[in-house]
């Protein structure tokens, strides 16, 4: 354990000294162990790699409004970088794949994991359970670098030859295995090229960038787990947690126990490529007419359910944290206690048992048998009982509130009907029958979104403007913030909306012309408009989406220097992050930390203000030096 | 700043703070490990008969294999028991010899198991052609037992050109009809000096018994590959805590190098765990 520090020392060509007292810039800032630098390094890196995500998109979205011309402006910008690939300044097959791939990859494994879970998590979690940090802050920092690892593998697999892994976010084989060796795609992986070639391509920079994603996330799960088990303060109940420390409890089981069938995957699609085994390939596959050089007897659907046996909790590993901060904003801003905590408790404990055993509802179409088909469908639509617990206790913790439009709860309420909207939707497609008729359309993909998008990234932009003060002492300024909401809620249900129109018309996912050769979309009209139309809609939508973001990213760096000083609970909220000083110190708390109450009591009858922290004394019991008082 | 229950239990919990930790890590190794035995089951349960091979692995060097992990199991408790009794030079001992049963494990694997694989050859006869080869195979004998047929020729390659496959010949193709072959052996038979000679028209896919030879040799390396690396993470773990600073930590503060100990050798019992399973599945199975 005593080894992760030497990597900081082998970069250090500033500071070489070794005062334990003032750390230096580079243990300060960059290799720090501190819980809440660790947590602003995955915040701003995971929001870096979400605007390159989105970016990608964006250029995508040309392709499908405008297939076959060039992009203006950067079209002759990504010549010059990618020659073969955007030739002229109009994006290839195989470009646009690359890009859809890396889109979802990106956004998932980079951008939506590391800021909703690990940096509001790492950031957030051991201020509210009132520990000094995460249990093992080597591990930490160990966490951070192997998903920065990961990240960077991920980007440069852009420049190797023939480009970025294409096979789709999901990597499914055999094309997967067979992919990413341009001109000849089959000497190459099973001949006897250089390693280095084996190596150097999209799709195997890919699994062996997914290996350290993994190892980043498997470390993080462990400390968090352990962090909260282990370090909540004296007096901090399990049922006294904030319901953000409960989501990334159960979030961080979901990674531990998810991830690693995903690993033992990525091992054997990685034996598949560089070893030449056939785990994922059937018996007389061939390639362009000709045989495949292999022994056959594999199988893609075994690729399949592991991967979705992963995927799917993983969907839930992206919700989850969201909820929690859409918990914490709401009960903050509505002044009065969540409206059936425990239940939204029990609820969270039921769903993260379900999700790993729904995940063939993505596999209708492998052709299982009917029984297996209808187990899947009903634990599916067991799995909407908690989810609608969920999302009914949230609405109703609105009733009755006085409640106060700050813009982290403006992003807060919206989170509701758009999280609701693409819940809804996904009842259909747990139904075997229409599964197989809206698989791979793209009314899939905007139930996905909609929980994704206007649904996770939503609450993490509520996390930044809701803790921001926190972390930098100063506040975001309103004005650009509501900007930013309008602007973004508007143009993301311009965006996704749409999709479940042109799903319906039967567009499939993966098409790179935007469906101008399939006669359902160039001419069925629904709505008014046909489906290549509404592809122009979806585009436009999605580029003055990204417009919407400017003054966010103008708030965000403007506020660290210039936005409101911050109190040490501006909120007036009553968990205990907000007990320590802004921005807390390394240790986090200057005083020891009792706590005495649940976590929203928010407008209690008979008290003098409107909220009591969790570590102000019942009235008439001395604040005393905190005994060993936590419950079993 | 201290983070508190690094040594000593939280009271509540009864757990010091990498106890817990190392047996989430375990949790999640049981996963990763779970998924490839899930697709051990999966590709062995869809495998046509015959296509699964049997009896190619050496059981009684997998059996002084499985004796000596086992065995390593119990000095590695033997020497967190001396730490907990404060004997450092039992410890010693104790440790030394884990690491010990670790090498010998690692260098039965690498340097004998996987070698000898690499140079055994074998050739799937295509369905078409099995009758052709019905001498090597012996197939009308299964049948009328019941028992799956053979597909395929082992052995050792002989010659090779352009057109034929000469393979000197394992005693299950020399003699496929003694009944001693039917099943698989405990104690490995003599390779023979009987040659068949193979026309590759006939052959779907042959070589020798690499991780591309099969799904089944694909499943043995990747999985013995991947617990291969866990026996040397633990024994590097393990050579650490042999190691002057380790020596200064148990000084300074025993409990917490005895705590250490605990952990890693929890990890070394899973360890050896992953191992009491992959034993029958790949030799005796």
């Amino acid at each position: 354990m005593a080894t992760a520090s030497a990597t900081a020392h082998d970069n250090d060509h500033h500071d070489h000294g070794h005062d334990h007292h003032e750390l230096g810039f580079w243990q300060k800032y960059v290799f720090s162990t501190d819980h809440k630098t660790i947590g602003i390094q995955y915040g701003i890196t995971g929001l870096i790699f979400l605007m390159i995500g989105f970016c990608l998109m964006m250029l995508m979205r040309w392709q499908l409004a405008h297939p076959g011309t060039a992009i203006p402006y950067v079209g002759n910008l990504l010549e010059n970088i990618f020659p073969a690939q955007m030739t002229g300044g109009i994006m290839q097959p195989d470009f646009y794949n690359a890009l859809g791939a890396m889109h979802g990859t990106i956004m998932v494994f980079l951008g939506i994991v590391p800021v909703a879970f690990a940096a509001f998590g790492n950031y957030v979690v051991p201020l509210q359970i009132g520990a000094p940090d995460m249990c093992f802050p080597k591990l930490n920092m160990a966490s951070y670098w192997s998903f920065f690892v990961g990240g960077v593998i991920m980007l440069v697999s852009f420049f190797v030859p023939g480009g970025a892994a294409k096979s789709g976010w999901t990597s499914y084989s055999p094309l997967a295995n067979i992919a990413d060796h341009p001109g000849t795609p089959i000497p190459g992986i099973f001949g006897t090229d250089a390693v280095v070639h084996t190596i150097l391509n999209g799709q195997t920079m890919w699994i062996i960038g997914m290996v350290f994603l993994i190892t980043s996330s498997l470390l993080g799960s462990v400390n968090f787990i352990a962090t909260i088990v282990q370090l909540r303060a004296p007096g901090m109940t399990w049922m006294r947690l904030p319901f953000f420390v409960w989501a990334n409890l159960i979030t961080a089981f979901l990674l531990l126990l998810a991830f690693p069938p995903l690993e033992a995957a990525g091992v054997m699609q990685l034996m598949d490529r560089l070893a030449g085994t056939s785990f994922f390939l059937p018996t007389g596959l061939a390639v362009g007419n000709q045989p495949l050089p292999i022994s056959g007897g594999g199988s893609p659907v075994l690729w399949q359910h592991l991967f979705w046996f992963l995927a799917h909790p993983e969907v839930y590993v992206l919700i989850l944290p969201g909820i929690g901060i859409i918990a914490e904003v709401i009960a903050n801003n509505t002044r009065k206690p969540l409206w059936g905590y425990k239940a939204m408790v029990y609820a969270i404990f039921v769903l993260g048992f379900l999700s790993f055993i729904v995940w063939a509802h993505h596999m209708y179409l492998t052709g299982m048998g009917s029984k297996v088909a209808a187990f899947f469908q009903t634990t599916t639509i067991i799995i909407s009982i908690p989810s609608v617990i969920l999302l009914t206790a949230l609405m109703l913790s609105l009733w009755g509130g006085a409640i106060r439009f700050t813009v982290p709860m403006m992003f807060a309420t919206a989170f509701l009907p758009m999280f609701g909207i693409g819940g809804l939707t996904g009842i259909p497609l747990a139904f075997n029958a229409i599964g197989l008729y809206l698989h791979d359309t793209y009314y899939v993909i905007a139930h996905f979104h909609y929980i994704v998008a206007p649904g996770t990234i939503f609450a993490i932009f509520a996390g930044v403007y809701y803790w921001f003060p926190k972390a930098s002492g100063r506040h975001m300024n309103q004005f650009l913030g509501k900007v930013h909401f309008w602007g973004s809620f508007i143009t993301m249900n311009g965006v996704f909306m749409p999709m479940f129109l042109q799903g319906m018309l039967g567009m499939h996912r993966r098409w790179y012309d935007g469906g101008t050769t399939y006669e359902q979309i160039s001419s069925g009209i629904a709505f008014g408009r046909t489906g290549l139309e509404w592809n122009q809609v979806i585009s436009t939508s999605a580029w003055l989406l990204g417009l919407a973001q400017i003054p966010f990213i103008f708030n965000f760096f403007w506020s660290i220097w210039r936005g409101k000083k911050a109190t040490d609970n501006p909120w007036d909220a009553t968990t205990l992050e907000w007990d320590t000083p802004t921005p807390p110190p390394h240790g986090n708390f200057i005083k020891p930390i009792t706590v005495y109450r649940g976590p929203y009591e928010y407008s209690v009858p008979g008290e003098s203000k409107d909220f009591t922290p969790q570590s102000e004394p019942p009235s008439g019991v001395e604040a005393k030096a905190p005994a060993h008082t936590a419950a079993h | 700043m201290e983070i508190p229950y690094t040594v000593t239990a939280r009271p509540d919990t009864g757990l010091w703070n990498a106890k817990l930790g190392i047996w989430l890590f375990l949790a999640s190794e049981v996963m990763l490990f779970g998924g490839l035995f899930s697709a051990y089951i999966f590709l062995r349960l869809g495998a046509e008969p015959g296509y699964w091979p049997m009896g190619l692995l050496n059981v009684p060097v997998g059996t002084l294999n499985t004796f000596v992990l086992i065995g390593s199991s119990v000095t590695v408790v033997l020497a967190w028991a001396a730490l907990k009794m404060r004997q450092f030079r039992r410890y010693q001992i104790y440790m030394a010899i884990t690491v010990l049963c670790g090498l010998v494990f690692l260098g039965v694997k690498l340097g004998y198991e996987y070698p000898q694989k690499f140079h055994h050859y074998g050739a799937f006869i295509k369905k078409d052609s099995l009758p052709k080869y019905e001498e090597f195979l012996g197939n009308l004998h299964l049948a009328e037992k019941g028992l799956a047929p053979r597909v395929e020729i082992t052995g050792h390659l002989h010659h090779e050109d352009e057109h034929h496959l000469e393979i000197t010949l394992d005693p299950v193709n020399a003699d496929p009809t003694n009944p001693e072959n039917d099943r698989p052996r405990f104690w490995p038979v003599k390779a023979t000096e009987k040659i068949a000679k193979i026309d590759k028209a006939d052959v779907e896919f042959s070589g020798v018994f690499a991780p591309k030879h099969s799904p089944y040799f694909a499943t043995y390396f990747t999985i013995t590959g991947l617990h291969g690396l866990h026996v040397l993470g633990g024994v590097i773990v393990f050579c650490y805590y042999l190691l002057p600073v380790s020596t200064r930590l148990y000084r300074k503060n025993p409990e917490h190098f005895a705590n250490r100990v605990e952990v890693a050798g929890l990890f070394w019992h899973f360890v050896d765990l992953v191992w009491i399973f992959v034993f029958p599945i790949f030799y005796l199975l």
